[in-house]
């Protein structure tokens, strides 16, 4: 089919129609803030949840709350299953090759933070550098200046142009034979960019270097295919996604895996203990020490379920229409200078206004019912790039509408009319 | 009064605009450093002293409305008090922007400080308010050079 089909333009349409009839489906959008219906334009710092997602969370708890791996009772074993079921929706979810390179951690964060600690662990010495990008999140910063300051080990950042992309052209030559390892953020939480991630994973592999993709803010946004992507490493948190907060995953290809020692010791990632000596269980349980968040799973996987519903596909498209229109919007307003315009953009809106703080414009708009998150966005470097103490962000989830574009823009008048 | 006009009195839009007594001080006796790392506001507060009288009062930076309106504010009603004096000041200011002063009488010892009654409204805003009196009171008291509101 092609897209002048008849055929397919009604499926394109039905697909956007269901995106724009789920709003309903999101019970804490109902309400009303200072008197005002509720604006949400906070997703990137987190997403709100569907119904599902709580009613997959409730039953669990309700009904099939028991530890899993270890006991030979029907609650255990139903919780396992539960469990383990959704590691295999996260393969469909991602295109993973097989379930034993998909890790359950804490979220983003923590999967970056077990990659820095078990890869560098293994691979990482003196003189070694670390190839990272100037906007990436503090998470992806963070982790790898402490490797670098315990292994003698040299952080190299790619430079960022004016408009919020990667200076592609300075990256071959930061690709040294002393790399070890790529760590960059598929779409960029302070500016909205989506980096050319295949591209960087092709350039970094072509030298041998393995790459590290922090997919945080990706998930609730684009397709991912890490077989497609050619990652080595992909991280992302359920709670951006419109699942639980405290639970996320993390990729990895498994001739990493294999070679990386664990992360944390205890429970479940071991084979078998004495004091003379422990053997490490198989992948994927060698990195899951400890009790995990087994409700948090079960919500993650009732969130994957929802967006197959709606389609990934449908989704881009959807949310890539409401940016375009709050981007004319906002554009009209007097004294709004957009930080981050990228060509390729997934859901956010970072900005200032002339002469007005970031943070009086959040208590304006807040007061008018509109979330929006205001400050560095734990991506000081990007501040420090723009020559802004602080941004105002206004972010995007599929449930969002032009209306609450209109109310948002209405509000930043109000902005002008208390501070201008 | 609407709450957004409680909030952003005349005084405070007035001293966001022109800010007073707002330049690097040559000769300062003791200049300190305040940071919000939530925000990003960050001013530098000097203060001249002679005995434990405050004969002179800047600050220099940048950040929201709030925190430069109240560092405005402030070193115009310090200057030419005692230490003591500001100290006092700070507290009841403290207990302004909590809700907990007592009644029209305490506002009305307050002056213009009174301005910011409004920001207890807005317990996020409270520490952009407090920033430049947080600083104040460690370059009478302390030895510090920098403080951090986190």
């Amino acid at each position: 089919m092609t897209a002048s089909d008849p055929t397919t333009l009604t499926e394109e349409f039905h697909k956007l129609l269901r995106i724009a009839g789920c709003r309903h489906h999101f019970p804490l959008l109902r309400q009303s803030v200072n008197g005002k219906p509720l604006v949400y334009f906070d997703n990137a710092a987190t997403s709100q949840k569907p119904q599902a997602v709580i009613d997959a969370m409730m039953r669990y708890y309700e009904a099939e709350n028991s530890n899993i791996h270890r006991g030979v009772h029907y609650l255990s074993e139903r919780a396992t299953q539960s469990y383990e079921g959704v590691r295999v929706k996260v393969k469909a979810f991602m295109n993973a090759a097989d379930t034993r390179e998909l890790i359950f951690v804490r979220g983003t964060t923590e999967a970056i933070n077990l990659v820095a600690h078990s890869f560098g662990r293994a691979f990482v010495k003196a003189g070694d550098e670390i190839l990272i990008s100037g906007m990436e999140h503090h998470s992806n910063i963070v982790p790898w200046q402490m490797l670098c300051e315990e292994r003698g080990a040299v952080l190299k950042v790619i430079p960022i142009t004016d408009t919020g992309e990667l200076q592609m052209d300075a990256v071959p030559a930061l690709l040294t034979p002393k790399t070890k390892l790529m760590a960059i953020t598929h779409v960029s939480n302070a500016l909205g960019t989506v980096n050319p991630v295949k591209e960087l994973v092709a350039m970094a592999h072509e030298k041998g270097i393995p790459v590290l993709v922090d997919g945080a803010q990706a998930v609730p946004h684009v397709r991912v295919d890490v077989q497609d992507l050619d990652c080595d490493f992909y991280a992302f948190s359920a709670h951006k996604m419109f699942g639980p907060t405290g639970v996320g995953i993390l990729y990895g290809k498994k001739k990493w895996l294999d070679q990386m020692p664990p992360y944390q010791g205890g429970g479940d990632m071991i084979r078998s203990v004495t004091f003379a000596r422990t053997t490490y269980n198989d992948l994927p349980y060698k990195f899951e020490a400890g009790t995990p968040n087994i409700g948090g799973g079960i919500g993650l996987g009732a969130a994957i379920e929802y967006l197959n519903e709606l389609n990934m596909d449908a989704i881009r498209q959807f949310e890539h229409d409401l940016l375009t229109y709050a981007t004319e919007k906002i554009l009209a307003v007097p004294g709004v200078r957009i930080i981050g315009t990228a060509k390729e953009k997934a859901g956010v809106l970072s900005f200032v206004m002339e002469g007005i703080h970031p943070h009086d414009i959040g208590t304006i708009l807040d007061v008018e019912g509109v979330a929006i998150r205001t400050g560095h966005h734990c991506a000081q470097p990007v501040m420090q790039r723009f020559g802004v103490p602080a941004t105002a962000r206004a972010s995007f989830a599929f449930y969002n509408t032009k209306e609450e574009v209109d109310a948002f823009i209405k509000a930043l008048d109000k902005v002008r009319e208390v501070l201008g | 009064m609407s709450v957004l006009n409680e909030l952003y009195q005349q005084v405070i839009l007035d001293h966001n605009k022109s800010p007073r007594n707002f330049r690097v001080m040559e000769g300062a006796t003791k200049h300190v450093e305040g940071y919000n790392p939530l925000c990003g506001d960050h001013y530098t507060v000097y203060v001249k002293l002679d005995g434990d009288q405050i004969v002179d009062v800047s600050f220099e930076g940048a950040g929201c409305a709030i925190s430069k309106a109240s560092a405005s504010v402030m070193s115009a009603m310090v200057k030419n008090h005692t230490v003591a004096e500001a100290e006092e000041l700070f507290r009841d200011f403290h207990r302004l922007v909590k809700g907990e002063l007592a009644g029209e009488e305490e506002l009305e010892r307050l002056g213009k400080l009174a301005a910011f009654a409004g920001v207890s409204e807005f317990p996020a805003r409270v520490k952009c308010a407090s920033l430049a009196w947080h600083t104040l009171h460690s370059a009478l008291n302390t030895n510090e050079t920098s403080i951090s509101t986190e």
